[in-house]
């Protein structure tokens, strides 16, 4: 469960709002379930007192609502980021996506965050109530009587147990402890892919992205994703834009988005969270990742605002594509 | 008439069903931590999960079809029908929710210009419909006047401890079961009263449903003829604010039905075909003026107006949700239709115009 609590961002947002920092705070809005968080924007002491939540379900990363926010809003908007929001974050600067003068940054500790669909394969469907109980989480059913008891540690998502940093490289203010960056087994996944035989492999992505039903949640929610017009959008693209009409289409749109957002990409994880599927997109984005570390030497997107990503900036240094495919240089 | 099984002949029975006809059964996904429909062969196993992540509408209105083709020859032009699928199909275990989704479907495909590609497919499936026991915290049919214990369906069935009951409704089902029973050596005859054990799920079921988190959701101020007392609600800004504007609960939708057509070009000829579209999308009912809903916002009211006012408004008071829950799982920012009804204020009761 979180070490911050939902009182210490409830009390910094309203500080911000009184002082006339900020006129607006980006949160997480109470939904119908413990879970069902939803991205919003409040205006207001009495929406945040009654609405603001914070807890182990904060998963949305509010980056990119920055691009849209800061455009519609008038006066400087409050926004929490955690460790791993930031790093969208300055990557988005880079982008000149939004004016930084717009926005206030609180980081905020992230001790990681829950994944529903884990808790549900062990307390079972039918949830009635999650609430922390140190490290677990009590999950009550509406099947049983007394509560389960999960250890949070247990229903991580994907990208929290293998974070790769705790540490906020952009804030103006910062919530808890700030951490350091991680040593994370983020890469194992990729590796165990690289160890395939380019059939097995081939296997292995035709199967996952066989279940892609083209909702494009994986772009829309994506922070390196915010082209005004995606060109899977237009309809002179001469692609089937809407529906995988082919395993080709349907293979064809992961691969190139994963290379649109190649050095690009900070490894958010927002496209694996929010697909319904739970299609690991997030290993084609690594394999990427893992390649220009290996290639260049390790870079991180977002690491700082302004940095200029290796697959767009030219050194004389650079690796000859000899040595990778090998023949003549 | 009502018949049975064991339910240790569970598999024994899926073996005689698709010993005459192609049987499409929900098995679960580890993978994706869900369930999905597929064809059943020798050692799958039904899942125990509530409901697949995508429906069972899939079956007679895919995501994709080719609709026809054409063939040039110099100024000569062949239209050819590409339809291959005329066999007989049933789809086991499908929902009360996504059995009354086939109404909402039926109103829109097979009245008025009948779609022969739905209605064909309609005409060669068979829907088995099995009674929930276990509803989960984001089911809602009964808001929708439907009981998950009583499922429409040709075949109604209910899965107990001990036996799995099968109750044909429709002519289509009777056929389905005279089929079965010719086949059959272990469907019996179980007489014509509700079985002691089916009794007693229903009524554990309706104390379950009692207590869901959206018991009391109501569809009351919704409804045909509504669209002034909620088209301006200012409240659609707030509910729209982070919308992504992808697809997700429009394709997990059991009762969506918009789709788009196209054509594209091969080698020799073109095919015309048709694919699912989303009023979420921004080049949805693109025209050479634009798209008429140039907002995220209007976009997003378009779905849940149409689902609960223009839909009633257009088939004699039926709503085009079913409560089947699945945008209230699969939603990346979880905004879903319970959490829009629960908030709209109509005009007539002092909401702002």
């Amino acid at each position: 469960m979180q070490k911050l609590t939902r009182g210490e961002l409830v009390r910094k947002a309203e500080e911000l709002l009184d002082n006339g920092e900020v006129k607006h705070v980006l949160g997480w809005r109470a939904g119908e379930f413990d879970y069902d968080l939803t991205p919003s924007v409040f205006d207001t002491k009495d929406d945040i007192e009654a609405n603001f939540r914070f807890d182990d379900f904060c998963g949305p990363n509010f980056s990119k609502y920055l691009v849209k926010k800061t455009r519609e809003l008038e006066g400087k908007i409050l926004v929490f980021l955690k460790p791993c929001d930031t790093y969208s974050f300055n990557e988005l600067l880079t982008e000149h996506r939004f004016d930084r003068e717009k926005v206030y940054v609180v980081g905020i500790e992230c001790s990681g965050m829950a994944d529903i669909f884990k808790i549900k394969e062990i307390a079972g469907e039918g949830i009635s109530k999650i609430e922390p109980d140190g490290e677990y989480l009590s999950v009550a059913s509406l099947y049983d009587d007394e509560p389960v008891k999960i250890k949070a540690s247990d229903v991580l998502e994907e990208r929290c147990i293998n974070c790769k940093s705790k540490k906020h490289v952009v804030y103006d203010e910062l919530l808890g402890e700030e951490g350091e960056e991680q040593d994370s087994g983020r890469f194992e996944e990729v590796e165990k892919l690289e160890k395939m035989t380019s059939e097995e492999r081939f296997g292995f992505w035709k199967k996952e992205l066989s279940r892609c039903i083209r909702c494009n949640a994986c772009r829309d929610v994506c922070p390196a994703c915010t082209c005004e017009k995606c060109v899977f959008d237009n309809p002179d693209s001469g692609t089937q834009n809407k529906s995988p009409a082919t395993t080709f289409e349907e293979q064809n749109f992961h691969i190139i988005r994963a290379y649109h957002v190649a050095g690009r990409c900070t490894d958010c994880g927002e496209c694996s969270r929010v697909c319904p599927q739970r299609i690991p997109l997030h290993l084609l984005n690594r394999k990427f990742i893992k390649d220009i570390d290996s290639f260049y030497g390790d870079y991180q997107a977002g690491q700082e605002a302004g940095q200029r990503n290796p697959l767009i900036d030219y050194t004389q240094n650079d690796i000859d594509p000899s040595e990778i495919f090998g023949g003549a240089k | 008439m009502i018949y049975s099984c064991e339910i240790s002949h569970l598999d024994d029975l899926f073996k005689e069903i698709s010993s005459f006809e192609k049987l499409y059964l929900p098995v679960d996904e580890n993978e994706s931590l869900s369930s999905r429909y597929e064809v059943y062969s020798e050692g799958k196993k039904m899942s125990d999960r509530l409901n697949t992540v995508r429906s069972p509408k899939d079956f007679f209105f895919p995501q994709t079809e080719n609709l026809m083709a054409f063939k040039t020859e110099g100024k000569k032009i062949d239209i050819i029908d590409v339809r291959q699928e005329n066999e007989d199909f049933a789809v086991f275990g499908v929902r009360a929710c996504d059995a009354r989704a086939f109404k909402v479907l039926d109103n829109v495909f097979l009245k008025d210009v009948p779609d022969s590609y739905y209605a064909d497919r309609r005409a060669h499936g068979t829907i088995i419909s099995l009674a929930c026991s276990r509803p989960v915290e984001t089911c809602f049919c009964h808001t929708f006047d439907i009981d998950p214990t009583e499922p429409d369906g040709d075949v109604k069935s209910w899965k107990t401890e001990e036996k799995l009951y099968l109750e044909p409704v429709t002519e289509k089902g009777n056929k389905f079961i005279e089929k079965l029973l010719s086949v059959s050596d272990i469907l019996k005859e179980e007489g014509t009263e509700t079985p002691a054990d089916v009794a007693k799920q229903k009524e554990q079921t309706k104390k379950i449903i009692k207590k869901l988190p959206l018991y009391s959701l109501s569809k009351e101020k919704f409804g045909a003829g509504k669209t002034e007392e909620y088209f301006n609600s200012p409240e659609w800004d707030k509910l729209s604010e982070s919308c992504l504007g992808c697809g997700t609960c429009t394709f997990v939708c059991p009762t969506c039905q918009c789709y788009d057509i196209k054509d594209f070009k091969t080698n020799n000829g073109v095919i015309r075909y048709r694919c699912w579209d989303s009023c979420m999308y921004s080049d949805f009912t693109m025209m050479a003026a634009g798209q008429p809903r140039h907002h995220q916002k209007e976009r997003f009211r378009q779905r849940f107006m149409h689902k609960l006012v223009y839909y009633p408004t257009d088939y004699d008071g039926l709503f085009s949700c079913v409560g089947c829950g699945r945008c209230l799982q699969k939603c990346p920012i979880h905004m879903n239709i319970a959490k829009v009804m629960k908030t709209l204020t109509p005009v007539s009761d002092g909401g702002d115009k």
